[in-house]
């Protein structure tokens, strides 16, 4: 008998396996349930030692993060009307009044239009560029391909201070177009690479035949040829956002104010008064959850793409 | 409803030549076939015709006018791919109203239009399933509904039948002719498969190497070849070629091979000495000991009514297609005679058939 053979694999190795694959997904999953736990933790809950597993929630965290808060003195502390909202009870339970709204809403929104922006902006240019390489004759295509590509081959921080003074030059900075700009100019590249293959793999009769039938070519482009490359549009668009929605270092260079994102707001959090880990726990939680829900949304796409592809011929 | 006239029709890609100046007619409700082998410019002539590809010289007909240099959404012409094309994306119904919807035909007329194509293709009952599940018949179907439900001036078919298999492809082939009987549409379809060109076409056309050899109908071409490549190309097994040196004159009505003088259709041209290739069909040898030109039995091949069978001459191997019922022993030398009035002669260095009394009114490419 050889080593290798088609029967069932023994009890053994099957739970072996699947022992290592929990181990691992506890491994991994381990610092994101700690940050969604601390996340609904009290203050001292979050910083007690031993660290508590079992605690009591409170919703302290996620207020305190889209809130600022001041502490008064007894006497005016005292004199205060009883608190008319939940939230208001959670602040007055830590001893201090509610100041005002925090930023944090502002700099995620600040997130939602950046990163959605130049996942947009980069798949569009993306695709239609990727479907010009992958039917046109065009000159020079290989060079302009691999020209495309060879923007990713350095780490693109390693630009950052030219493109500090040209943005400051042309007023980029701190702007949500500069950044938008930016996001979509490190990621164009992989979209159109992407997206090229995936338009490679659709047979151009489709489009011919929908030529043949009346349209013009951009009418096929949109109507036959989208709807079979959302697969790819999905997968590209997945890729684009999570870069530009985590990226760091550059917005901690450019964005300080009005287009500040959140990933650079967070660490922030944590001066406030003290170092408020519950609330910089629930500003890391909602900031993943874009990403996450949007992956859920186009998973469906990505598994459909896949089966669609497999009975096509 | 539409003549189309090729002229000189020519198509570059880069340095390599597809297609050299082809020139033909496709008459009126013809069912046309462009014949060759992989790479000969057959697919290229289509999609000119088409308008998927522009020509690079040439003109291109319809009904008179020169289409040439119009997009293929202006032509009027419907195109059946070889992987049938159907909107992966869309039901069988979407699929088949899609060329009316983009002509902008109101939604009543376009279900009527869908009704009548399905009814006429039998595909009623699967109108509302997605393409993707479908045998292979049905996607063929569904890709004729759809070329079909515009009444357009001409079909175009590359290798309708390619991506089907055997079973299939006869009822097909009958489908399709039948279905071309009743329309009467000029359809020009494209194949690489000599058996079905003959079986279903009015009019062929034979290319190789981005050049048309002969143009005509499956008789003509099958009984006249225009040149060594369609002799060889046509029929199976292929015509024989017997290789000789001789010369002749304009009238002669034999040439010599060796010991052996072989009748044939009176001789329109005189050349000199030359290497010559005297074409005999196999179904046009027989054995008879008394004839001069002799061959010996190397095998026999059984077909049911015939059987094919292999002889060595001084000329090179020839295959004859002789009843079951003689017998014939591997070994034995026989006579072999012609059927005088069925032969060809070429040139060996240009493969050009000379002109006879037989093939004077072929067409050559």
């Amino acid at each position: 008998m050889s080593g290798w053979s088609v029967t069932e694999p023994s009890a053994r190795s099957k739970w072996i396996a699947g022992t290592l694959v929990v181990i691992y997904t506890v491994i991994t999953l381990l610092p994101l349930v700690w940050i969604i736990s601390t996340s609904f933790k009290s203050g001292p809950d979050s910083i007690s030692y031993p660290p508590k597993v079992f605690f009591q929630p409170s919703l302290e965290g996620y207020v305190n993060l889209f809130t600022t808060r001041t502490r008064l003195g007894a006497e005016d502390f005292a004199a205060l009307p009883p608190p008319e909202t939940w939230y208001e009870r959670i602040v007055r339970q830590q001893g201090m009044v509610i100041a005002g709204p925090s930023r944090f809403g502002e700099r995620f929104m600040n997130s939602v239009i950046i990163g959605f922006g130049a996942t947009f902006l980069s798949v569009f240019l993306g695709t239609l560029a990727a479907y010009a390489f992958s039917r046109f004759r065009i000159p020079l295509k290989d060079d302009l391909l691999f020209f495309i590509l060879s923007t990713r081959m350095m780490p693109p921080i390693a630009v950052a201070i030219p493109i500090f003074l040209m943005y400051r030059t042309l007023g980029l900075s701190d702007t949500h177009l500069g950044m938008i700009l930016l996001y979509t100019a490190v990621n164009v590249s992989l979209a159109v690479w992407l997206m090229k293959s995936f338009i490679d793999g659709i047979p151009r009769e489709y489009e011919e035949a929908a030529l043949i039938d009346g349209y013009t070519r951009f009418q096929a482009f949109r109507k036959v040829v989208l709807p079979q490359a959302v697969t790819g549009i999905a997968a590209t668009a997945i890729f684009c956002l999570i870069f530009a929605w985590n990226e760091y270092a550059f917005a901690v260079l450019l964005t300080s104010g009005k287009a500040q994102t959140a990933p650079p707001f967070i660490p922030t959090i944590i001066g406030v008064g003290g170092q408020d880990w519950p609330a910089v726990a629930a500003g890391a939680t909602l900031f993943l959850l874009p990403v996450m829900v949007f992956t859920i949304l186009l998973r469906k796409h990505l598994l459909r793409g896949i089966t669609f592809g497999a009975v096509r011929k | 409803m539409a003549e189309i006239v090729i002229r000189n029709l020519r198509k570059e890609f880069g340095d390599f030549v597809a297609v050299r100046e082809s020139t033909f007619t496709i008459g009126n409700g013809e069912f046309f076939m462009l014949l060759g082998p992989s790479g000969c410019g057959k697919t290229t002539t289509l999609r000119m015709i088409a308008g998927l590809e522009l020509p690079t010289g040439g003109e291109i007909l319809i009904d008179g006018e020169d289409v040439s240099r119009k997009p293929a959404s202006q032509r009027d012409i419907a195109f059946v791919f070889q992987m049938f094309a159907l909107y992966p994306h869309m039901n069988v119904r979407r699929n088949i109203a899609y060329p009316l919807v983009s002509q902008g035909m109101p939604r009543a007329q376009v279900a009527a239009k869908v009704a009548e194509v399905a009814r006429l293709l039998r595909i009623e009952d699967i109108l509302d399933r997605p393409v993707g599940g479908l045998s292979g018949g049905d996607r063929q179907r569904v890709a004729l509904g759809r070329a079909i439900v515009r009444n357009p001036k001409a079909f175009m078919m590359d290798e309708p039948l390619g991506a089907l298999d055997a079973e299939f492809r006869e009822i097909m082939a009958e489908e399709l002719r039948a279905l071309h009987d009743r329309m009467g549409a000029t359809t020009v379809y494209v194949t690489h498969d000599q058996l079905e060109a003959m079986q279903m076409g009015d009019k062929i056309v034979v290319m190789n190497h981005g050049v048309v050899e002969q143009f005509g109908t499956p008789q003509e071409i099958y009984d006249h070849p225009a040149t060594l490549f369609v002799a060889d190309f046509i029929g199976q097994p292929a015509m024989n070629f017997l290789d000789f040196e001789g010369s002749f004159a304009a009238g002669d009505t034999s040439v010599r091979l060796g010991q052996a003088e072989i009748a044939l259709p009176a001789l329109r041209e005189t050349v000199e000495a030359r290497r010559l290739v005297l074409g005999v069909r196999p179904e046009h040898v027989g054995f008879d000991d008394a004839a001069p030109f002799r061959g010996r039995i190397e095998a026999t091949e059984y077909l049911g009514t015939t059987q094919v069978v292999t002889l060595s001459t001084p000329n090179g191997p020839l295959k004859a297609r002789i009843p079951s019922a003689e017998s014939v022993r591997p070994g034995e030398t026989v006579g072999l005679r012609f059927t005088a009035s069925t032969l060809s002669l070429f040139d060996r260095g240009t493969g050009r058939a000379f002109r006879t009394a037989a093939n004077e009114n072929v067409h050559h490419g």
